[in-house]
């Protein structure tokens, strides 16, 4: 494997609270120009993670260097390199949006000029140019935080450290948010994002799944779902409990789900499955509208990796 | 250090504090309210205190005596009553404080050459009045009996005789005796005491609990850089606080301002560094903004209320007590403050005081500065 | 499942703030033991429908019946017959597990007769049995969803409301939750679901989206994703992404382009039709396309195709 300088690389991070291990030997590196998920639901230590590389929380043990610089001796150092956005986006609700952009300016020591201009540029991106002068607090979910990644990208990182910045935000502001990010990638930025939307995952060039401060899998979207043993079928029907009662102890279904369209399955082998399932359920006179094969999402990845890692007696 | 970073910080929370309605209230109703209430509220001197009296006799000389009471400033006469049971009616009532019983052979025995004494009944509810009361009325009363015997010693012959002693009582610098003149420039010092450590105790504490501080720290600005640019509008606004509270106490309530400015301005940066430093303090270590506010209102006005000399003299405080005030920087700044408004003394003679005072905003400045740590708990 | 009178009906509800039309003569109608999903952008309109709905906000005009009571007219009793849950704010974390049971019991005047037993079954939904004196604050989020779900419904009313329940939730657990809302809804309850959380609009039986106050789309998921959009989805995969992605914003026939991960999603009128001349769009300008197919959309791309993308936002009332 070609070494590839890496933007964050974090080894056997750790971090206790009482009664609680937030983050569990984590290890993983973020490569440069390479956007990064850290994808897990609440209290899978993505926050505890974001704070440690940010600098901003010791870890108990082990180090990690993000920028070139170790966040264990010198996490200053740190600081002038990354831009970290916190889940609830670091803004002054009693400063305008242009006050909250040059406060973060000076922060960084980006000087006038450049910040006007730069300014400029990223609130026309996050179309929010004639809102200069609006309080922060006045401001849309959505705009908030598009205004947040704003003040963290006035100065030009090299690594974004974002902390669930997607939260609660309808999926056309999420996906304008994506698209700055990308965007992002053009200068040079490196990205690590958090996010409990399991399928934000997907738009991650990798991603790591942690689970109760342990990493379950960390590959690119594509490879995970290769790594699912076996095929996902959705049957859609009008009464999905009667087909799930149907399906019910069926050989070679190894999970089922009821959902809001009918039943998603994981079989062992798709191919062989489907004709079978498609006669079980025509002779117990079940009426569905359509059975085949889907592609995984990332949730069934996680229901997977979870099943199995708590089968092998954690 | 950066100074732009600091400047920024300034700056920002400049813009806080003025779209913050209840900031812009404490800072300018406050002080105002304070000296207003203080100034007019606690005033020592006791006058016209109301009396009863059962004069039992009803003779000129018992009548000259309450006159004597009554033409008194410290006393006032408001009823006479002919029975003895109304007399403590009326004091248990309230509705007099001071009660005087003349006996029925008062002139008498005045005329046989005395003794003869003349009963008070005090309410002494209120210690401090009493005792003044009483010797108020002593006061009156020995004028009295010394002009009872001179008048019998003159009448025998002795025209010349003057009374023995006599005190002449020049009261410098506060020659009214004005209890205000010296409360005034005491309450400048608690409302500073008040105001500064409460104004700056919300500032860090606000911040963690909005959620902004987790990314501050994220950024390069230093621990001292957050530190400077928060308490430097503060410190100007305390300074010109000051300012408003010593003008009103010149122009308004009278007091006299006998001392140099630069005195008045020197004390005042160093009492302002302390109590900034303070807040600041409380602020890092109470975290949110309710629990903050509380600990700044108890750990300074009952401290530099009751203890810094304000209203009791230090010197008349038990001795322990007297050691514990010398850690109060409060007691330090009352003093030089009463000083550059009643006596005016030269900088030399106060230069224990402000000693004292320029320690403590070392230390404390110090102190505040280590507390805060750019880090998550 | 079905019944005759529907359990929420709906007819030209309208409500105004001023000049401003925050509902814009809506309709729906849902039967008993339907799940009903709500979806839209912020400031669109559905927690203003749902507020109505529940009888907190009373409509400008048109008719709202809940469990057949006229919101308007009643409703102080349309509030006892539904039920409301959050997951992120409902409970009181320094309140035990029993002590927020009971207090939930009293908001809704559960009567004393049927207290034990609906605690009984509270705790044994939630598989709290046995944990009654737990700090509700130090429970894991999975059993806190279920607890506030079951102190939402305490008084077994036909309507309940979930604001995205499941939301940072792990997926066992949300799996968990839906099987019990099924469940609910198998023994006629009606829930109607606001969410942005796509993965949770799965769940529902039927879809409403609502963009500027109106019903711009309604189905189930699957109805949703094969008829709804506007176009058809392509997944190309090609490098580099992010010039492929700038020229296709101006390619003929594009009407949307958005990237996921290394491969991009293009919304097109005609998928067939259009593979054939992208490829050569983009050859012409450098870049091979390594794959080009047509993909079934997600709720996602239905969602964003449907709503606007709005320039001007309205801050939020």
């Amino acid at each position: 494997m070609t070494a590839t300088s890496h933007a964050i690389e974090a080894l056997e991070l750790t971090k206790e609270f009482p009664g609680v291990i937030a983050v569990d030997h984590l290890s993983f590196a973020v490569r440069e120009g390479e956007i990064f998920g850290l994808v897990g639901p609440d209290g899978a230590g993505k926050t505890t993670t974001l704070r440690m590389l940010a600098g901003v929380l010791t870890p108990d043990s082990a180090t990690a260097t993000v920028a070139g610089f170790d966040i264990g001796t010198d996490p200053e150092g740190v600081k002038h390199q990354i831009s970290y956005m916190s889940q609830r986006f670091g803004l002054y609700e009693d400063l305008t949006v242009a006050e909250n952009v040059r406060f973060y300016a000076d922060l960084f020591g980006v000087r006038r000029a450049e910040r006007e201009r730069r300014a400029a540029q990223l609130l026309q991106a996050a179309g929010m140019s004639e809102f200069g002068s609006r309080l922060a607090g006045n401001l849309s979910g959505g705009m908030k935080q598009k205004l947040g990644l704003v003040c963290a990208l006035i100065h030009t990182p090299r690594v974004l450290l974002l902390d669930e910045p997607t939260n609660g935000v309808d999926p056309v502001s999420r996906r304008d948010f994506w698209r700055i990010l990308y965007a992002l990638l053009g200068e040079g930025v490196s990205i690590l994002i958090s996010t409990s939307y399991l399928d934000e995952a997907e738009r991650c060039h990798r991603v790591a799944l942690l689970h109760q401060g342990r990493l379950l899998f960390c590959d690119t979207p594509a490879q995970l779902k290769k790594t699912l043993p076996g095929t996902v079928v959705a049957v859609a029907s009008p009464d999905p409990r009667r087909l799930r009662e149907a399906l019910s102890g069926v050989e070679g279904i190894s999970s089922l789900t009821l959902v809001g369209d009918g039943v998603r399955l994981v079989v062992d082998d798709g191919a062989r499955r489907i004709p079978e399932l498609r006669a079980r359920l025509a002779s117990a006179n079940v009426p569905f509208d359509s059975i085949e094969q889907v592609p995984p999402t990332i949730e069934d990845l996680f229901v997977e990796a979870v099943r199995e890692s708590s089968g092998r007696g954690e | 250090m950066s100074w732009h970073r600091l400047v920024a910080m300034a700056r920002k929370e400049v813009l806080q504090i003025i779209r913050d309605p209840r900031s812009v209230g404490i800072v300018v109703a406050m002080p105002v309210i304070m000296m207003l209430a203080f100034g007019y509220g606690v005033s020592l001197d006791i006058k016209h205190i109301p009396v009863y009296v059962l004069d039992r006799e009803g003779s000129w000389q018992s009548q000259d005596l309450l006159k004597r009471f009554q033409a008194s400033e410290y006393f006032n006469v408001v009823r006479t009553v002919d029975n003895y049971p109304a007399l403590v009616r009326a004091i248990d009532e309230g509705h007099c404080r001071f009660a005087i019983v003349v006996p029925w052979d008062f002139s008498r025995r005045l005329n046989a050459g005395g003794p003869v004494s003349v009963q008070a009944l005090i309410d002494a509810a209120d210690s401090n009045t009493a005792n003044l009361a009483i010797a108020y009325s002593q006061a009156v009363v020995q004028a009295y009996s010394q002009k009872v015997q001179l008048d019998w010693l003159r009448r025998r012959g002795q025209s010349s005789v003057r009374a023995p002693i006599s005190i002449d009582a020049r009261t410098w610098f506060n020659e009214n005796l004005e209890s205000m003149d010296n409360i005034v420039p005491g309450v400048i010092a608690i409302v500073m005491a008040v105001i500064g450590t409460f104004l700056t105790a919300l500032t860090i504490a606000r911040e963690w609990e909005r959620g902004t501080m987790e990314q501050l720290i994220s950024t390069p600005v230093t621990a001292l850089e957050i530190m400077l640019g928060k308490l430097a509008p503060y410190f100007v606004i305390g300074l010109l606080d000051t300012c408003l509270c010593a003008l009103l106490g010149i122009w308004w309530f009278g007091v006299p301002f006998r001392g140099h400015w630069s005195v008045f301005f020197l004390s005042s940066t160093l009492f302002l560094l302390v109590v900034l430093s303070t807040g600041y303090f409380f602020s890092v270590v109470a975290k949110s903004q309710l629990a903050a506010s509380q600990i700044s209102l108890l750990a300074t006005f009952l401290p530099a209320f009751l203890l810094s000399g304000f209203v009791y003299p230090i010197d008349q405080m038990p001795a322990a007590i007297q050691v514990v005030t010398h850690v109060l920087p409060a007691r330090y700044y009352m003093a030089i403050i009463r000083n550059v408004f009643l006596k005016g003394s030269a900088i030399t003679l106060l230069w224990k005081d402000l000693f004292s005072l320029a320690l403590f905003a070392v230390i404390l400045v110090l102190l505040a500065t280590r507390a805060f740590k750019k880090k998550l708990t | 499942m079905t019944s005759d009178a529907p359990a929420v009906m709906v007819k030209d509800l309208v409500k105004r703030f001023g000049d401003f039309v925050a509902v814009d003569h809506v309709s729906l109608e849902a039967r008993r033991g339907e799940i009903f999903g709500f979806l839209g952008p912020n400031g669109a309109g559905k927690s203003t429908t749902i507020r109505m709905l529940c009888g907190l906000l009373r409509p400008t005009s048109g008719q709202a019946m809940v469990a057949g009571l006229d919101v308007a007219l009643k409703p102080e009793a349309v509030r006892q017959k539904i039920g409301y849950m959050s997951q992120k704010f409902s409970l009181y974390n320094d309140l035990r597990v029993m002590e927020n049971i009971r207090f939930f019991a009293g908001m809704y005047s559960v009567p004393d007769s049927v207290l034990p037993e609906r605690i009984d079954w509270v705790l044994e939904m939630a598989g709290l049995k046995g944990r009654e004196s737990a700090l509700t604050g130090t429970l894991a989020t999975g059993w806190k969803q279920r607890l506030a779900l079951g102190c939402a419904v305490l008084h077994r009313p036909p309507i309940l409301f979930l604001d995205e329940p499941t939301s940072g939730v792990d997926p066992i657990s949300r799996r968990q939750f839906w099987e019990l809302i099924h469940q609910m809804a198998g023994e006629g309850v009606t829930v109607f679901v606001t969410t942005h959380y796509m993965d949770e609009a799965e769940y529902c039986h039927r879809l409403v989206l609502i963009d500027r106050g109106r019903i711009v789309a309604s189905g189930s998921p699957l109805e949703l994703k094969q008829q709804a959009m506007k176009g058809e989805l392509l997944l190309v995969e090609c490098e580099p992404v992010g010039t492929a992605l700038e020229l296709l914003q101006t390619a003929p026939e594009v009407l949307d382009a958005a990237i996921f991960g290394s491969a991009l999603h293009l919304v097109v009128p005609q998928a067939r039709s259009a593979i054939a001349g992208l490829r050569g769009y983009l050859a012409e300008r450098g870049i091979t396309v390594a794959r080009i197919e047509p993909i079934r959309p997600t709720l996602e791309d239905v969602f964003v195709s449907l709503t606007s993308n709005k320039l001007e936002e309205r801050s939020t009332p």
